[in-house]
Formats: structure tokens, C-alpha cells, sequence
């Protein structure tokens, strides 16, 4: 052996066994996702939807050949709803799982800490629910996408239909964090456009069980329409008192999105007749290919119909894989800059695309209205269709709005 | 802001007396158990919790809330029976954080036992048909479930009252938690009446748990932040008085929704701030004796 190979041998034996995780990771045969979600507490249920979307697209992928040859792997964290374990769980999934990607985050306020780590850890990271603040200087990195709605978007546009058709005397309840405040500055400026007027608001502690305390001024004020920004398990605890202190009779409820696992569980009694928007429904199989096979593969593996925040998940993994295969290569910044250049996609209700200044995904979205149990064709017909809003990137802020020039 | 009408505060006043009397209802039989054994139970919580999931469970079942309203409260009481005679009656006559942390530890065991076995989301559960709705009651509608609660709160203090006053377990259960050492020395088993009032303590925490399942859902934390409030409840009312449970508890509900009305972002913290106020002017609490705690 010659002095020459045996150093080098000696060397990269000595850096093998100094890097073991260098060397896993590359020699991997899967593409490691991280994914940190609120599996425990109020959003558990909304959770699970998107775990298991994610999961769907990940067979999906997996069964077709994979992604350059490998498998898909999808490694599923509980945040807690808490930024500072949402953060941690994310350094842990980079850094001890060797994770490439993150998709994930179910909420706006720890959304925030993951895109913090991801931002540390050069990784592209994909979020999958609310936020204004996610697409928009500072938060944005030039590897952060978002794949899901924000406030903005939903608020607008459920904002004006319901000034258009339901009344413009509002009283507005949120949640009193990110995304409730977000939702509540958004509602606000939209009545104001259209000449109403807000008669009060109500902010409460996110997560809370017992809202009796603030409806007997709500029912005082008399307002038109009562606007509930209430995510999440608070939903079905809010409208469930709200109802047995007669509200509904007294005034239309809309709020700015509705979720299935809460329609499920609420049921037609609470949800008949309140208004919202969404990013998807399962009745949309009827009527577009893409939502035909989503729906299908996910009933299949999971004997329910598909929800609306899981088809952000199955959405995203999909990107993530799509980037992967345009850029030939795990790398962030390639798979980041090949999404961008090709920005148009259609994985599950017709076409989305990136728009360039905020990687921010624009989509269609419909206006919903929970229907009433005589009218239901079976248990999961939770919802009847009154609007379909195109995607359209003014219902957005602008890319000077956002901070970008 | 709109106007304040007299209906709209007794509306608010009413629905502060239900929030009270789900926090009375847990923060009697926290003092009832602290009174006689100086054990701190953080294990109530989860009691609370275990009453709601058990009520859901019997209600599938029995197909009738009025049983297992009656049935999951015994159940709870059962389990508070466990409790005390395998778990906490080996640290009796240690300090009193030995206990504190053993049953703090039983309520993480407990919830976490909660998620694996009945799953992290929440259920839901509907008040019974015959009181669902709402009644006109002149001033505002308000809905028929908590008024019943209210009853039963009602009624089951004034037998409990008339249990402790007027039956001869009552009077052992008074005497024992002034000088247990002199009840012993008359040849009273001791034992067993700590046993019994650990039962009843989990049972009417049980009570609660079923009782706030059709208000407030069933989950696997509910009782984490109501152990907390219930604390500040015996707290305030002082360590070990019943009477001072009761009338905290309904101060605090009332604290809570009078707040909401004028500032709802402190609704929250005030409970803490009043509890501060009361412990500066009384430190041993509203009803309570100094030494206790020593």
C-alpha cells in the first residue's frame, strides 16, 4: 500500500468514525421530513388530519418509485401547542434526526419558533396553517414557504360575503394570540370598507373551556352577525354555549374557517346555518380529479373522508417531493430555488402557484355553510358549498404591503 | 362599549354563580380532605376529569345521564377509596410535601393514562334532552342545564351539612380533623374515617366532572387548570373550612365573570390578585385557622 492511499484511507476512517451522523445521513436510503404538530390539546383533532395527509402522500410517493430513488420518511412530533417545544422538537429533528425538511406547525404562534430553527438550520421548511406574519418581513426566510390560507385571505373573503349578505352590525369574539388578533385586525378593516360597524369585541385566553362569562353582553349589544374566532376545540365549547344562551336565534354566526374534524364532532345542531370559509372539503371529489384522488387514497387507508387542513399536509410533502425531483438533490437551496422557478402545482383541488417576493401559496378557497341535519345525505355531509372564490393574490397583502420591494 | 343594563349584570352575576359552583363543588372536597389530613390533593384535578369521561362512558352504556350522574360519582369515590388506602395512607405522619408530590405525580399518570386509553381529543357530551334549551327568566335567557347545576350544588352541600352535623360519622369527621389524636385516644378507628372522607372528596370531584362535561367538554387536561382555580378557592376561603370553601368559590365565579364583563383580558389573572388582597388582610384566609399548615 502506498504511504499516499494509506493516509488517506487512515483519515476518512478517522473521520467516519469521528462524524457517524455525516455518514448516516448521506448513506441514508430514505429522505427524512420532520414534522412537529400540536398531537396533544385543543388542535389534536386537527392534528391528526394533517398527519395523516401527510402520510397519505407519503405512500403515495413511496408506492410510485419514491423521490430519486429513495423513500419518503416522515418522522411525526408532538409541539404541545407550546413555541418553545415546537422549537426544540424542530432542533432535535435537523440536528439528532438528520431531518432535510420540516413541513408543519398548526399554529401561528409556533409556526413562528419552528421557522426560527429551521432559518438557524438552512433546511426548507413548508408551514401548513394560519398566519399573516409567516409570509412577510421579518419571519420570512429565503427557505420558508406557506402552503395553507391566512387571515387575511379568509378574512377578507369571508369578511365581505358576509357584509355583502348577512348584515354589517358585527361583534367579534378571538382567541387572544397570534391568529386571533390577526383575524380580528383583518374583520375589522373589511367592515369598515364596507361601511358597518363593530359594536365590540371579546378577546379570551386560547384554549379555554368555559365562555358563559362573556355572552350576556354579546346578546345585550344585539349585533347582526357575531363573528367567532375561536380555533380549534374552543370552537365546538364556544358555539355550544353560545347556543344554549340562544344566540343563534338572536343573530348569523360566521367565523373564518370551518374544520371538518369540528363539524364531525360538533354535529349539524351546532353547525347549521354558520357561515365560514375553507381551504378544501371532501365533496369537492365530485367535481375535480385532483380532490377525487386525494379523497379516494385517504379514505382507503383511513376509512374517512379527508379534511381540510390534512389537504395542506398531503399538499406540502407533495412540494417538498416535487422540489426534490425538479432539483435532483436534498439540498434547501436548490430545492427552494427550483420551486420557485417552476411555481405552478395542482396536487389536490385544482392550481396553485408560489408567488415569487412572499413563497406564499395562492388557491382557491369556498365559502361554506354548515348544514342543517334534514338536509344531509350522510354523516360526514357536513357542509353545503355557496361560493366558490378563485385564487386571486389581492385578497392578499401586497409584496410592498409585506415589506418586500 | 355598550350600554350597561341591570339585566345584563344579573345576567353576568348568574352566570358567574355556576362557574362558582363547579369550583365549590371541588373546592370542599379539597379542604374536606385537607381539614381532616392535612394532604394536599393535586390529585383532584384528575378525579374531576375521571368523573366526566366516566359519565360519558355510562351515558353510551345506560343510555341515561340521571344514572350516571348518580353512578360515576360512586365510581370516582371508589377510585378516591384506592387512592387513599394503597397510596397516600403509607405517608401519613410525614411532612406535608410527601403527599402533595405523590398525588401531583398521580395526576400526570392519570392524564397521560387519560390520552392512551380514551385518545388526546376532547369528546363531547350533550346535556340531557330534558334539559336542553334555554328559559326566559324576565331579565335574559339563560340555559336550563345550569340551573340545574346549581341545584344539584345546592343540594348535595346540604347533605353533606347535614351529614357532618347531624350523623355520628359526621361528628367523628369534625372532631378528628380538630384533634385526632384525642379521637383515637376514645378508641375511634381513625383509619377508616380518613378513608371515608377521601372517597367523598373524590366523589365530589367526580360530581363536578360530569356535571362540567356538557358545559365545558371532556378532555384529557380539563382538570388542570380547575385544580389550580380550586386551590385558590381553598385558599382564599382558608385551608381546611368548609364554609369558607363554599363562600370563596362563589366570590371567586363572581370575580371571574364580572371581570370578563368590564376587562376580559384580566378575567384570568384577577382570581390571583383577589387571592393576594385576602392573604395580605387575612393570611390564613376568609374562614380560616392560623397554625394549620405548621
Amino acid at each position: 500500500m502506498h504511504r499516499r492511499t494509506f493516509l488517506a484511507t487512515t483519515a476518512s476512517g478517522v473521520a467516519v468514525a469521528a462524524f457517524p451522523a455525516v455518514l448516516r445521513a448521506q448513506g441514508a436510503d430514505t429522505i427524512k421530513i420532520g414534522f412537529p404538530g400540536p398531537l396533544t390539546g385543543p388542535f389534536g383533532a386537527l392534528a391528526k388530519d394533517q398527519q395523516q395527509g401527510a402520510i397519505v402522500a407519503m405512500e403515495e410517493i413511496n408506492a410510485k418509485g419514491g423521490v430519486l430513488g429513495k423513500k419518503l420518511e416522515i418522522l411525526f412530533r408532538d409541539d404541545q401547542l407550546k413555541p418553545a417545544v415546537g422549537a426544540q422538537r424542530t432542533k432535535e429533528l435537523i440536528e439528532n434526526e438528520q431531518c432535510e425538511f420540516v413541513v408543519g406547525g398548526l399554529a401561528a404562534h409556533v409556526q413562528m419558533a419552528i421557522n426560527e430553527q429551521t432559518k438557524k438550520a438552512k433546511k426548507l421548511f413548508i408551514s401548513v396553517s394560519q398566519s399573516d406574519e409567516i409570509s412577510a418581513k421579518p419571519d420570512l426566510g429565503p427557505l420558508t414557504f406557506h402552503e395553507a390560507l391566512n387571515p387575511t385571505i379568509t378574512g377578507r373573503a369571508v369578511g365581505s360575503w358576509v357584509a355583502e349578505n348577512l348584515g354589517r352590525k358585527w361583534w367579534i369574539i378571538y382567541a387572544d394570540y397570534a391568529w386571533g388578533k390577526q383575524n380580528h385586525a383583518v374583520f375589522g378593516e373589511v367592515l369598515k370598507k364596507h361601511g358597518g360597524t363593530l359594536l365590540g369585541s371579546t378577546p379570551y385566553p386560547l384554549g379555554s373551556a368555559e365562555f358563559s362569562a362573556h355572552l350576556p353582553k354579546i346578546v345585550a349589544a344585539k349585533p347582526e352577525v357575531l363573528i367567532t374566532v375561536t380555533p380549534g376545540a374552543d370552537n365546538i365549547a364556544f358555539l355550544k354555549q353560545a347556543i344554549s344562551f340562544g344566540l343563534k336565534k338572536e343573530m348569523k354566526i360566521a367565523q373564518p374557517l370551518h374544520w371538518l374534524p369540528q363539524l364531525k364532532e360538533g354535529g349539524p345542531d351546532l353547525y347549521a346555518d354558520i357561515y365560514a370559509s375553507t381551504n378544501f372539503f371532501w365533496e369537492l371529489e365530485d367535481t375535480i380529479p385532483e380532490a377525487k384522488n386525494y379523497v379516494g387514497l385517504y379514505r382507503k387507508k383511513f376509512n374517512t373522508p379527508a379534511g381540510d387542513y390534512g389537504a395542506y399536509a398531503y399538499s406540502a410533502i407533495h412540494e417538498v417531493a416535487r422540489g426534490v425531483t425538479l432539483a435532483k438533490t436534498v439540498n434547501s437551496d436548490a430545492v427552494a430555488a427550483a420551486l420557485i422557478a417552476n411555481p405552478v402545482y395542482n396536487h389536490y383541488k385544482g392550481k396553485q402557484w408560489w408567488r415569487a417576493c412572499d413563497h406564499k401559496a395562492f388557491q382557491d378557497l369556498w365559502i361554506v355553510k354548515g348544514r342543517e341535519r334534514s338536509k344531509m345525505k350522510g354523516e360526514w355531509d357536513l357542509v353545503e358549498i355557496v361560493k366558490r372564490i378563485p385564487g386571486n393574490q389581492e385578497l392578499d397583502r401586497t409584496c410592498a404591503e409585506k415589506g418586500f420591494a | 362599549m355598550p350600554e350597561l343594563t341591570l339585566a345584563t349584570l344579573v345576567a353576568q352575576v348568574f352566570t358567574g354563580l355556576v362557574l362558582g359552583m363547579i369550583l365549590v363543588l371541588l373546592a370542599i372536597g379539597l379542604s374536606l380532605i385537607f381539614g381532616l389530613m392535612t394532604v394536599v390533593n393535586f390529585a383532584h384535578g384528575s378525579l374531576y376529569m375521571l368523573g366526566a369521561y366516566l359519565g360519558f362512558f355510562l351515558i353510551g352504556y345506560t343510555k341515561s345521564f340521571w344514572l350516571a350522574l348518580v353512578v360515576a360519582p360512586l365510581l370516582v369515590g371508589a377510585f378516591g377509596f384506592g387512592i387513599e388506602r394503597f397510596l397516600v395512607r403509607r405517608l401519613y405522619g410525614r411532612s406535608i410535601d410527601d403527599p402533595l408530590l405523590l398525588t401531583f405525580g398521580l395526576s400526570l399518570v392519570m392524564i397521560e393514562a387519560a390520552r392512551l386509553i380514551w385518545g388526546k381529543i376532547g369528546l363531547t357530551l350533550d346535556p340531557p334532552r330534558e334539559l336542553a334549551g334555554a328559559v326566559d327568566l324576565g331579565f335574559t335567557y339563560f340555559p336550563l342545564y345550569r340551573l340545574f347545576v346549581i341545584g344539584v350544588t345546592v343540594v348535595v352541600l346540604l347533605a353533606l351539612y347535614l351529614f357532618l352535623e347531624k350523623t355520628n360519622v359526621g361528628l367523628i369527621i369534625r372532631a378528628g380533623s380538630r384533634d385526632p389524636l384525642m379521637v383515637r385516644a376514645l378508641g375511634f378507628d381513625l383509619g377508616r374515617v380518613w378513608l371515608l372522607v377521601f372517597g367523598i372528596g373524590a366523589a365530589l370531584a367526580g360530581l363536578a366532572g360530569i356535571l362540567a362535561g356538557p358545559m365545558r367538554g371532556v378532555y384529557a387536561e380539563m382538570g388542570v387548570t380547575i385544580v389550580i382555580e380550586s386551590f385558590v378557592v381553598v385558599v382564599v376561603g382558608g385551608m381546611g373550612s368548609l364554609v369558607g370553601a363554599i363562600v370563596a368559590g362563589i366570590v371567586m365565579g363572581e370575580v371571574v365573570s364580572l371581570t370578563t364583563l368590564f376587562a376580559p383580558k384580566f378575567a384570568e389573572i384577577m382570581v390571583f390578585i383577589v387571592m393576594a388582597l385576602v392573604l395580605l388582610v387575612r393570611p390564613s384566609g376568609l374562614f380560616g385557622e392560623a397554625g394549620l399548615m405548621e
